[in-house]
């Protein structure tokens, strides 16, 4: 009886634990989702803000659907270090697949870096969407050995090739502004592009493109990536006679150009690549003296879709900066999860075939794969922006508010401005 | 175009040589060849953004706290790091390489990898010949020449620059003589990084600030002393300019080839150890101090 009795008590006092405790959790499904960028980085924190806005937006609504059971995504964040070592980039990745067991990843920033990881991604079969690297190579390497490289996919930004367009359809803007407003027939441009792989191109098409454009090259200046100033370029740029400075920049030297640029006055108008002035921290990093630098980007406050400006609110809510095209994980996340609810399982050969059958309306414009997992360029598509810096602001500039590009208007775009000091300078 | 090529070498020497006078001088008189004297310019831009820009002070009192904030924190790590290994010029180098990436490192953690811009002291530019300088480039210009002369009355007219130079020609003599050599040797550690110190106040707004800028001008200014003679301050000034007109005359003879501005400076200060191995005012040998 005595036995029985403390049977009885102590299933008692097993249950009343169990009540104190609290009813175990029931078990949920879990989606591991590495992120992994320069978390030291402004690109990197990007990554991470645009994938933990995504993942808390599509938890609240129940998670991810795989089948008939609801998955929750958990992030796992991987700081690659990719700014400083291509080596380093390789090994987050590896641990975050063999470690962290993440089940998909999206990010990556720098292309030697991206290439390194895409090899380590492939290797474990592992679907990588990436968020940061524009070479082309990337996505050729799907197109020539597709059993190897399915699983990886581009989101953001548009690839080099589709850059170099549309950076030529902003010099070509920029050139009719001065045509218009200047009286100038044939502008004289200089190229200012740093000495890169993915800047060689776009010099070589501007040696082609620019005569067939009514333009005259009066030089080209190739800085080092790494180099800390420009004054001497400006003044032989200045003392040659330029009206535009066609910008190729992708390293803080864009801070230092502008700076002195602005400061300076150099009486031609800046327009390319800048990729520091894709940023919103630029305006206090050039203490205001970048005012007019126009580049191309992927964010402007326009309604590219009707998810553009929302999306930007939150962006600059959770994240206090405006969104970099880094910020393209938010994007990936909502990809991925459509993909594995139309896959209906995780299995990565699956969710790759509903990758490739991708087509959503996102923040930056609608969004289909090509064949080679690249995302699609053009008007009613991903179509990139020109923005230019005015008064503090960033605005929209191209496409062009009259709607004269293929008739694609973002509402919310403004009208390009010369600098002043430039019409001032060149004024019949 | 020459006069472009004038001014702008000019401009390039000068902000040169604020940074290599510094340096030469911690290597002239104490023999320490501080990696981490860039290191130090990279804090004091840290902290004149910090008290400028976020702390809303007045400009030209954020770079007298910034100057003297980074003095005290030169003389802690001088007193607790390089002191001790002084003796071993090897173990001295590889210390100062740890404390400026420790620095970094530091940097990198407080403020992230962004680039951010220094206000400058002043604002605006001015013609020279036609060409165009901003003001903060032509205060350092004057500031460079102003230290320069500052820096060799201390040494030549003052006791302490008397305790200084012997302590360089024999530190156990000098001691032998009474000098102080441990508080010379603080006194010499505090003027050079206080040197790279302003050196960050005037600089810092005409680069990006980030924590890895003390790395690219760290190659240049050692091309420069090596050019000038390792320890000469003289070397140093005058080495500073002529990789400043190098640099400058690449940009504006071959354009395209102006990533090679860098390689062209070192290949300059090649040839000329290789004819002259102790530099352009270094001396031949030890025994010569």
């Amino acid at each position: 009886m005595n036995r029985v009795m403390k049977g009885a008590i102590l299933l008692l006092l097993a249950c009343f634990v169990m009540v104190a405790a609290g009813c175990p959790a029931p078990v949920v499904n879990e989606i591991k989702i590495g992120v992994i960028g320069p978390m030291a980085f402004v690109q990197g924190e990007h990554h991470w803000y645009g994938a933990q806005l995504a993942a808390e937006e599509i938890n609240a609504q129940g998670g991810i659907l795989v089948g008939d059971e609801w998955y929750q995504i958990t992030l796992a964040q991987v700081d690659s270090n990719e700014m400083l070592s291509v080596t380093d980039a390789a090994t987050a990745m590896e641990m975050a697949i063999t470690v962290e067991n993440v089940d998909f990843l999206v990010g990556g920033f720098r292309t030697e870096a991206v290439f390194a990881m895409q090899d380590v991604a492939m290797g474990y079969e592992v679907i990588f969407l990436g968020c940061g690297a524009a070479t082309v190579e990337l996505c050729t390497l799907v197109a020539d050995d597709y059993e190897t490289y399915k699983y990886w996919f581009r989101v953001t930004p548009i690839n080099s090739s589709y850059l170099g367009m549309v950076d030529f359809l902003l010099l070509g803007m920029v050139a009719e502004e001065i045509r218009a407003e200047l009286g100038i027939e044939t502008p004289k441009v200089a190229i200012l592009a740093e000495m890169a792989v993915w800047a060689d191109s776009i010099v070589a098409a501007a040696y082609v493109y620019l005569p067939a454009m009514g333009m005259e090259i009066v030089g080209e200046w190739r800085p080092s990536p790494i180099a800390t100033e420009v004054m001497a370029e400006l003044s032989a740029i200045e003392a040659a006679g330029a009206h535009i400075i066609f910008t190729t920049i992708s390293g803080p030297l864009g801070i230092t150009y502008a700076r002195q640029w602005g400061e300076l006055e150099i009486p031609a108008a800046s327009v390319g690549i800048n990729v520091e002035a894709q940023k919103e921290g630029f305006w206090d990093a050039t203490v205001g003296k970048g005012n007019y630098e126009m580049t191309m980007n992927t964010y402007a406050r326009v309604n590219i879709t009707d998810e553009t400006i929302p999306f930007i609110d939150r962006f600059v809510e959770s994240a206090g900066e405006f969104p970099t095209y880094n910020a393209g994980t938010y994007e990936a996340l909502y990809i991925l999860k459509a993909a594995i609810e139309r896959a209906g399982t995780l299995d990565s050969d699956a969710v790759v075939a509903e990758l490739e059958n991708t087509d959503r309306i996102g923040t930056a414009g609608r969004i289909v794969f090509t064949d080679a997992h690249d995302v699609t360029w053009g008007p009613g598509y991903v179509t990139g922006l020109g923005v230019q810096w005015q008064d503090g602001e960033m605005k929209c500039v191209w496409p062009p508010a009259d709607g004269s590009w293929e008739g694609v208007v973002y509402e919310g775009a403004v009208d390009y401005v010369l600098p002043p000091w430039m019409v001032e300078y060149w004024a019949p | 175009m020459i006069e472009a090529i004038i001014i702008n070498g000019l401009i390039s020497g000068g902000v040169y040589a604020l940074l290599a006078v510094g340096f030469s001088l911690i290597f002239g008189v104490a023999r320490i060849i501080n990696i981490a004297h860039t290191a130090f310019y990279m804090l004091a831009a840290y902290f004149i953004y910090t008290f400028a820009h976020l702390l809303g002070l007045n400009p030209f009192l954020s770079v007298v706290l910034s100057v003297i904030i980074v003095i005290l924190i030169g003389l802690v790590t001088y007193k607790l790091v390089i002191d001790p290994v002084r003796e071993h010029g090897a173990t001295t180098l590889i210390v100062t390489i740890a404390l400026a990436i420790i620095f970094q490192e530091v940097m990198l953690i407080a403020f992230g990898g962004h680039f951010r811009g220094v206000p400058g002291l002043v604002s605006g530019y001015t013609e020279i010949l036609g060409v165009k300088v901003t003001y903060q480039y032509l205060l350092t210009f004057g500031v460079v020449l102003v230290v320069l002369l500052g820096t060799w009355a201390l040494l030549m007219k003052t006791k302490l620059g008397i305790a200084i130079r012997s302590t360089a020609q024999d530190r156990e003599v000098a001691n032998l003589m009474g000098i102080n050599v441990a508080r010379t040797g603080m006194m010499t550690m505090a003027i050079a990084v206080a040197l790279a110190a302003i050196a960050g106040a005037l600089v810092a707004p005409l680069r990006v600030l980030e924590p890895h800028m003390w790395m690219p001008p760290l190659v240049t200014i050692l091309a420069i002393v090596v050019l000038g003679g390792l320890g000469s301050i003289k070397g140093s000034f005058i080495g500073a300019f002529i990789l400043g007109f190098a640099e400058t005359l690449v940009v504006f003879l071959v354009p395209s080839g102006a990533f090679l501005k860098g390689a062209v400076a070192l290949t300059i200060m090649l040839i000329v150890i290789l004819i002259r191995p102790e530099g352009l005012f270094g001396v031949a040998f030890e025994e010569e101090r």
